[in-house]
């Protein structure tokens, strides 16, 4: 089941990583040949050096926007796993084990199995995607991500014509994930499913970095989901299984809360929480006595997207 | 004694101004967070409820420890729960909404948490109204009667906090506890003088 995409990238425009890293190794050398005197030095800004800094951005990304301050974005996390606390759960998170790291991905496909991250990265072409993220909790930043389609990945394990959703499960790590351990608020581990024509659609991504470098550990590392037209609990951190299903699965928040978290969980102003309004958002990073932004359908992406709920009701179907 | 209390008095009033100083070097020093301006207008609100809980906590301590003194400091706690309250709203409507009238209307009209909000000042700005002697003195036995809506702002503030939450309960939770002794405190009170043989067994 493959969904006509408007916007796929000409493979053409996209450099070859190899020839991409041969680059960066002919620079490196000369750099280091300039600037031998200073040993020391340069052995720190070798280590400071982000990963991926200058990956070409797809035309997917828009990159008209600004991105919100790394700095914000790497401390203002939810990460419920840890502690149901901003700042707790950044700093607890330093404690997950991501390295090594492998995925298994099941269900309705042809080639299923575990995966290493390593493997299936070497495999993918991994691109800069500038998007906006709306919080459910209304505020909102502009995240320029580092990821590769999920479309392609789950394209070169041939799903079957049987598999309809796609379901994510977050790593169980109770001896880090304290929240997991006392089995606090939520049903643990956390999942989150797509329908597949959404999985499949060129704007979802599985993310491996931001800002040019690798995932920090709060922000979802080492491998993440990123659906940016639909609110951020979507998003699903620290991906560990990928299921292809028959059937819509549970998926955690709408079990816990399905009056006020529903399945689709698309950004859309019209439809309240039944607690509090959508109607608009906090951007991160603005200043005092800035008005809040105007929340839009689809979260600005409805030009892409909104071809995929022709016919639906959006206030039942929220 | 008189100076003392009235020293004791000048004290508290200095002391209900802690919280916002505190406030005001954190916004200068960058202390907020990744959200400041919703840091901002929490901590209004939190220092809203405090004192509010502080004003319904007079009546119990009076009881226990026969100090008859204490109503005087039962308004002037009753006064700071309606000055955070005040700068919490303030806050909401110029800082977070810049004044924005529309988007403001969208996000009452849409927010049942903020409609809790509203009536819990609503009430406590009446009760401030009616705070000074001259009030009390026009308003006879309704004086009281009107007064006694400050259980409803209370009802209303722990609602309005309970329902702008997604998970974290605990801080809410602790409020929630405290108020409900205090309250049933009051009923224990009432059921005494009520019935008193039956209590006193």
């Amino acid at each position: 089941m493959l969904i006509k995409t408007q916007n796929d990238i000409p493979a053409s425009e996209i450099t070859d990583p190899l020839i991409y890293q041969q680059r960066r190794t002919v620079i490196k050398a000369m750099l280091a040949a300039t600037i031998s005197g200073i040993a020391d030095r340069q052995v720190w800004a070798e280590n400071a050096k982000p990963k991926w800094a200058n990956l070409p951005k797809g035309s997917l990304s828009d990159n008209s926007l600004t991105a919100t301050s790394a700095e914000l974005v790497k401390s203002y996390t939810n990460y419920y796993e840890f502690s149901f606390n901003k700042d707790d759960s950044t700093k607890l998170a330093q404690a997950l084990k991501t390295d090594p790291w492998s995925v298994e991905i099941s269900g309705e496909l042809e080639k299923p199995g575990h995966y290493h991250l390593e493997d299936l990265l070497r495999q993918q072409t991994l691109e800069e995607r500038i998007y906006r993220f709306r919080c459910v909790e209304a505020w909102s930043m502009v995240v320029p991500w580092i990821g590769f389609s999920l479309a392609s990945l789950l394209k070169s394990l041939k799903p079957l014509s049987t598999a309809k959703f796609v379901k994510f499960t977050t790593l169980y790590q109770p001896e880090t994930m304290i929240n997991q351990h006392s089995n606090a608020l939520l049903e643990w581990p956390y999942t989150e499913a797509l329908r597949i024509d959404e999985a499949m659609h060129p704007l979802t991504i599985l993310a491996v970095g931001m800002y040019g470098d690798i995932l920090p550990k709060q922000n979802g590392a080492p491998l993440r989901l990123v659906v940016p037209w639909k609110y951020g609990f979507k998003s699903i951190k620290a991906i560990v299984k990928i299921e292809l299903l028959k059937r819509p699965p549970l998926t955690t928040w709408n079990k816990s809360a399905p009056k006020e978290y529903g399945f689709y969980a698309n950004v859309n102003p019209a439809v309240s929480h039944p607690r509090w309004s959508q109607n608009s958002e906090r951007q991160l990073g603005s200043g005092f006595f800035t008005p809040r932004r105007q929340t839009e359908l689809f979260n600005g992406y409805g030009e892409q997207v909104a071809s995929l709920y022709r016919n639906m009701d959006l206030q039942h179907f929220f | 004694m008189i100076m003392q209390i009235g020293k004791l008095k000048l004290f508290l009033i200095a002391a209900g101004l802690i919280p916002l100083l505190w406030l005001v070097v954190d916004i200068a020093g960058n202390q907020l967070g990744g959200n400041p301006i919703q840091a901002v207008h929490i901590r209004l609100g939190d220092w809203a409820l405090r004192f509010l809980w502080l004003t319904l906590a007079i009546t119990p301590l009076q009881t226990i420890t026969q100090w008859r003194g204490l109503s005087d400091y039962r308004q002037l706690f009753g006064l700071y729960a309606f000055f955070y309250a005040s700068l919490h709203l303030l806050v909401y409507l110029t800082v977070d909404q810049g004044l924005m009238w529309r988007m403001i209307a969208i996000d009452i009209i849409e927010s049942p948490y903020i409609w809790f909000g509203v009536l819990a000042y609503l009430i406590v700005l009446a009760l401030a109204v009616t705070s000074p002697k001259a009030a009390k003195k026009k308003l006879g036995k309704n004086w009281k009667k009107l007064h006694r809506y400050i259980y409803i702002a209370a009802g209303a503030a722990i609602i309005h906090y309970f329902w702008q939450l997604k998970g974290n309960l605990a801080e809410p939770l602790l409020y929630l506890l405290l108020i409900l002794f205090l309250l049933g405190f009051r009923i224990l009170v009432w059921l005494k003088k009520r019935y008193p043989i039956r209590v006193r067994m």
